[in-house]
């Protein structure tokens, strides 16, 4: 049991983590290549600044996506073994894909990006960056048609002890993939688009270099308004979806626990997982079921009910994910998703207005507005994971059988203090980057800084 | 040839590609302290490798997701029982690949100091690690009947093993400087190629050493192919030792490639058509037949993989190409 605990706990922080990173990579590299596009297209040395200034901070981030990537390539053989050897057959195949068809596009144009300001025409130079930039979403589309696996099981049969493809497919247009793709790279582009909103706003608070960022700006929040529409927008329909195949994971995150026609939408709830009840509640009549249905009325199944069919198929156990946490992650993502919205709303009038530079007060909500997408990612990801839980693949294995066996509990406290201290180091040298390229500004993001060659400070054995 | 044995060797062509590429990468990294004296030479080095090197990592990345696609088994029964040695692998290769973007990031003396120790560091554990790895699989380690390893991490950390990683230690460090040779002028690449003498003499009798111990502790011998392989790759590294002596840089570096490539090759190929040896029974070891996915995954990966390698050898033979130049403390951007 406490295998399982450790367990889960190490894997949820290390993903989390790579999670921080990865959604400002599918934002930011499409943003850095339309300001080059922008560039090459107009000779404008003011796109240049911009795409030398928000491509170090790319940079910067990128790196951290890359060795974090690196960890949880491995770590479901490290820690999920059992699970490793169940699903392999079908989840290997799409890490594999994403490898081949994305990861070495990525590294290696963006390694001639990087260094080939000068080497390379114009027009190649920015196709390099559009195809780090497309290629990071094709990764981000591979590695969720593995994890919509493990959420929603398609194209397999179970033989040999084993869940064997049975249909390759099945497995890439399972429908669970085309509502958590373009969710999870929208909220990418949000994520993206208001890390340049904020940026921005803050150089404008200052008046630096105005023209740079007031095209920044208006570049990004046009990207961040459709973007975050359309992450309202297909996350209603993935509810929609969850609603009929994983029923439970709705009920939970909704606190919902008796069967309702029409059923109402709780702002508020006092939850007792214990007692399976809520003892208060502030309910919206009838949302619930506009909601799973879109319309007012229609019967949505209440975590006690589905508890008791889930014992009737699979056997005695519980089967109900942490009803409380389910329930904030989900209400944190969507108060997010409303502010996304009508943060860019707002901006995008005051620049039309002309009168964004002097609303100081708008400037600075932009800037606090920084972290709010990269918690409604965290919020998202708890949801989806957690709320899939007692099942690691859902309906098919639960999570305790995954597990290695052949790994005790204090490896994994090992690996879980170990990734926590380094992850903890380089996020501080991150942000330390990241700052001191942020205020320092378009001038000389260039880091061709080099000690004079005499100092030795920096030598080791000589 | 059945697709279990077509994966087989894609996954070790996989890994030749990974020790070719990444192998130049670690030795510049173990040798950035040796052979760089200031800053800016420093630099000069890093950059040899730095538009190359994390294109070169997703060699390994793909050999992982590989062995999970083909043989999940084998990707479950290795990561899970080399747990904490993976976890050392993991770290070296997190602190080598941060410092490679953020050592150029600011120019305070401690902070470079620290990229330095970074990249050196995580080279040189990398390095040594994949080649204790290696060798432990060929040699067999304690898998029992249900395909897990009941081992210990210090069971790993056997001699032979050691000198595994001894041997592909000093086989990327040659490499690195090798290239180091190709890649810089002057002074920079005197002092490689001087190193390089020195590393490939003390490499010479390290790797007869390990053939010597693979003999008494492992049957890779008994099959002939890989036996006269694993010495071919020992009659490459003289060669390589003869050629650099006789200042043929460039051709040096290729007979060390040969070497690499011999060296994986004959590890495997002693391994087939197993993928770990178990030391407690042979009948329990994994073999390409039951730790392999189903054939119509197979089916599927084959095809996918057979398109999609040529084009990666296009592209990044391509990059290579754009980047053939020298680097000199002119063009410096790390
Ligand atoms: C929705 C997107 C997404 C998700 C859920 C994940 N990743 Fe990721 N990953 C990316 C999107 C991404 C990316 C945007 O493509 C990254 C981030 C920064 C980067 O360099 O590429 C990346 C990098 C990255 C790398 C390094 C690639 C390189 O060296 O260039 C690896 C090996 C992985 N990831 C593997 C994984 C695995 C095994 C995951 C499952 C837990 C995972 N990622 C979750
Ligand atoms: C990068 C974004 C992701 C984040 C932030 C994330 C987050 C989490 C969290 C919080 C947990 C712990 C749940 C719990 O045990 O209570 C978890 C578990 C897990 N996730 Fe994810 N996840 C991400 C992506 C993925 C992907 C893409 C996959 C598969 C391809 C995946 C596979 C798993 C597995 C195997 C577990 C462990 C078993 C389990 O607890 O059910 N995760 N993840
Ligand atoms: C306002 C409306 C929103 C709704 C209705 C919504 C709905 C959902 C639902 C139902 C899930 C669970 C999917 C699953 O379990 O498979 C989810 C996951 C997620 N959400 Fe949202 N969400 C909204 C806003 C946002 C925002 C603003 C962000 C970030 C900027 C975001 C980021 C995520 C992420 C990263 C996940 C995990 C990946 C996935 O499963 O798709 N969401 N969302």
């Amino acid at each position: 049991m406490t295998e399982l605990i450790l367990s889960r706990l190490q894997f949820a922080a290390v993903s989390s983590y790579h999670f921080l990173f990865v959604p400002l990579t599918l934002g930011l590299s499409v943003l850095v290549a339309m300001m080059e596009t922008w560039y090459v297209r107009t000779g404008n040395e003011a796109y240049k600044k911009m795409t030398k200034f928000w491509g170090k901070l790319f940079l910067i981030n990128f790196a951290m996506g890359v060795v974090t990537g690196l960890v949880q390539e491995f770590l479901f053989g490290m820690n999920w073994s059992e699970y490793s050897r169940f699903v392999g057959d079908i989840f290997g195949a799409p890490l594999a894909v994403e490898a081949l068809v994305a990861f070495f596009i990525e590294s290696t144009f963006l390694g001639l990006w990087v260094f080939g300001w000068d080497k390379l025409p114009q027009k190649v130079h920015a196709l390099s960056i559009w195809l780090v930039a497309i290629a990071s979403n094709v990764s981000a589309l591979w590695i969720l048609i593995a994890n919509s696996f493990m959420q929603e099981p398609v194209g397999y049969v179970l033989r040999n002890g084993r869940a064997e493809m049975t249909d390759f497919w099945a497995l890439i247009t399972n429908p669970h993939v085309y509502y958590q793709f373009p969710h999870a790279v929208l909220s990418g582009f949000v994520t993206a688009a208001f890390f340049v909103m904020g940026i921005s706003a803050y150089h404008m608070l200052k008046k630096n270099h105005l023209d740079v960022f007031r095209r920044s700006f208006h570049m990004a929040v046009i990207f961040g308004l459709i973007s975050a529409v359309g992450v309202a927008g297909v996350g209603h329909l993935q509810a929609m979806h969850l609603v009929q195949t994983q029923p439970m994971k709705m009920s939970a995150a909704e606190a919902h626990w008796e069967t309702e026609n029409p059923a109402g939408l709780l702002l508020y709830a006092s939850i007792d997982q214990q007692g399976h009840k809520n003892n208060a509640e502030l309910k919206i009549p009838g949302l619930l079921s506009f909601l799973s249905y879109n319309r007012f009325t229609g019967e949505v199944k209440g975590i006690n009910e589905l508890q008791a069919s889930a014992v009737e198929k699979f056997g005695p156990g519980n089967y109900i994910p942490p009803v409380t946490s389910l329930f904030w992650s989900f209400r944190i993502m969507l108060i997010a998703g409303l502010w996304l919205v009508l943060i860019p709303l707002l901006g995008l009038y005051f620049y039309k207005k002309r009168s964004l530079d002097k609303k100081s007060w708008f400037l600075k909500v932009l800037l606090w507005t920084i972290p709010v997408p990269y918690i409604a990612n965290t919020a998202g990801w708890f949801m989806a994971e957690v709320g899939r839980q007692p099942w690691i693949v859902y309906g098919l294995q639960k999570s305790e059988a995954g597990l290695s066996t052949s790994v005790s509990a204090t490896s994994i406290l090992i690996t879980l203090v170990g990734f926590t201290l380094i992850y903890g180091i380089l996020a501080v040298a991150d942000v330390y980057l990241l700052l001191k390229f942020i205020k320092r500004g378009p001038e000389d993001t260039n880091t061709e800084e080099t000690l004079k060659s005499g100092i030795k400070g920096a030598s080791l054995w000589t | 040839m059945d697709l279990n044995i077509l994966w087989f060797i894609l996954i070790t062509v996989l890994f030749v590609g990974f020790f070719f590429l990444e192998g130049f990468d670690f030795g510049v990294g173990i040798l950035l302290p040796f052979l760089g004296k200031n800053d800016l030479e420093r630099r000069v080095i890093i950059n040899t490798i730095g538009p190359v090197w994390d294109g070169n990592e997703v060699w390994m990345i793909t050999a992982g997701g590989a062995m999970f696609a083909a043989f999940p088994n084998w990707y479950a029964t290795l990561f899970s029982g080399f747990y904490l040695a993976l976890f050392l692998v993991l770290f070296a290769l997190i602190i080598r690949g941060v410092a490679f973007e953020f050592r150029s990031s600011d120019s305070s003396p401690r902070w470079r100091a620290t990229g330095d120790w970074m990249i050196f560091t995580g080279s040189f554990l990398s390095a040594i690690l994949w080649g204790v790895a290696m060798t432990n699989i060929v040699k067999g380690v304690p898998i029992d009947a249900h395909m897990q390893y009941v081992g210990t991490f210090f069971t790993l950390l056997n001699p032979y093993a050691i000198v595994g990683g001894l041997t592909t230690l000093l086989v990327f460090m040659l490499h690195g400087a090798l290239y180091l040779n190709l890649k810089t002028t002057g002074e920079m690449a005197d002092r490689a190629s001087k190193i390089a003498k020195k590393i490939a003499l003390v490499g010479i009798l390290v790797v007869l050493l390990f053939a010597g111990l693979t003999y008494f502790q492992t049957d890779l011998f008994t099959n002939l192919g890989a036996g006269i392989t694993l010495l071919a790759a020992g009659v490459a590294l003289v060669l390589t030792n003869v050629l650099i002596r006789s200042h043929k840089g460039g051709w040096a570096f290729v007979t060390n490639s040969v070497t690499i490539l011999l060296f994986t090759g004959a590890l495997f190929w002693g391994l087939f058509p197993r993928v770990i040896i178990s030391s407690l029974n042979p009948e329990w070891s994994l073999t390409i037949y039951n730790a392999s996915s189903s054939p119509y995954t197979l089916k599927i990966m084959t095809i996918i993989a057979l398109t999609m390698v040529p084009i990666i050898l296009l592209y990044q033979g391509w990059t290579y190409w754009v980047f053939r130049k020298r680097v000199t403390e002119r063009d410096l951007r790390y």
